[in-house]
């Protein structure tokens, strides 16, 4: 199964090249796109046969020992 | 009895062989230099994370570098007690490893910072004795993931432990600024707890030698040999 992992810094840090595509968006006349932060996207490959619990249990353990930095960013697996 | 230190090497390091000059020059003693992938390190009394883009900052910076072989090694290493400096990418490396708090984030404005910038001490340790109050050392950075961010609980504690190490400060340059990448309270470097562990931006390797426009550097060696 394709996993597909999102992982954004949170909400209360300064995420800056967001703030320069917003600028350049804007002056490209999409002026009422706002507030544009811009996050990473990991796809994977599990095997089919693990169930939900091992499949969940694995992708929690990958992200909080190498994928994401909880100092900083959250993730959300999509799908 | 002679200081000993080592450096370690990653793929993608590219200060290793300044900080081990700096090492040679100034500590005169034995500099191993360490390949990432070595499962032991030598007794030492100081390991250099070096600077750098290691594992090309894949992922985020010095991630994969900490999760690398010799790592091991290095946490029993200052475990022990025993001194553990990372510069630059070696800052990135040990807050990603966890022996440092905090995060290394973009710098603010977007750019990367290579230039000199002046730092000066906040709280007392052993790697900066040698540097008096309210000096103002001028040693380069060259980063751009050099903005030290970390919550506000985690700020408190480094105050009430007197961890921070160095701050950005106003130089003799008519253009210098106060807080060059955006670091919470202008933040360059901070040790652990125990004060063993240093971790800072700027490059004291790249500031110790007479071809160097500033021998700043040298006192934190200095400081740690004295």
């Amino acid at each position: 199964m394709r996993i597909k992992i999102l992982i954004r810094l949170k909400s209360q840090i300064l995420e800056p090249q967001g703030k320069v595509i917003e600028q350049s968006l804007n002056n490209l006349g999409f002026n009422e796109f706002h507030n544009i932060r811009q996050g990473k996207l990991i796809e994977l490959d599990l095997p089919d046969n693990l169930s939900k619990e091992e499949k969940d249990q694995k992708i929690d353990s990958a992200c909080k020992k190498l994928l994401v930095n909880d100092i900083i960013e959250e993730y959300e697996v999509l799908g | 009895m002679s200081f000993k230190s080592a450096v370690i090497t990653f793929p993608g390091s590219n200060c290793d062989r300044d900080a081990l000059c700096y090492l040679q020059d100034l500590t005169k003693g034995v500099v191993y230099n360490i390949w990432h992938e070595e499962a032991s390190l030598p007794q030492v009394d100081l390991v250099i994370l070096p600077g750098g883009f290691s594992f090309g900052d894949y992922l985020r910076s010095g991630a994969m570098a900490s999760k690398s072989k010799i790592i091991n090694d290095v946490i029993k290493h200052a475990n022990d007690d025993r001194y553990l400096l990372g510069i630059c990418n070696g800052f990135q490396i040990l807050t990603e490893i966890g022996l440092l708090e905090g995060a290394l984030i973009q710098n603010k404005n977007l750019k990367f910072l290579g230039k000199n910038c002046f730092i000066k001490k906040k709280f007392k340790n052993n790697f900066n004795l040698s540097i008096k109050e309210d000096q103002v050392l001028q040693i380069p950075v060259a980063h751009n993931e050099g903005n030290f961010y970390c919550d506000n609980e985690t700020l408190k504690s480094l105050k009430n432990n007197e961890q921070i190490a160095f701050e950005y400060c106003k130089g003799e340059f008519s253009n210098s600024e106060e807080n060059i990448n955006g670091s919470i309270e202008a933040i360059a470097g901070i040790t652990n707890k125990k004060k063993n562990i240093l971790g800072m931006m700027p490059h004291p390797e790249r500031a110790y030698s007479d071809f160097h426009p500033s021998q700043d550097g040298k006192l934190i060696i200095e400081s740690l040999i004295t």
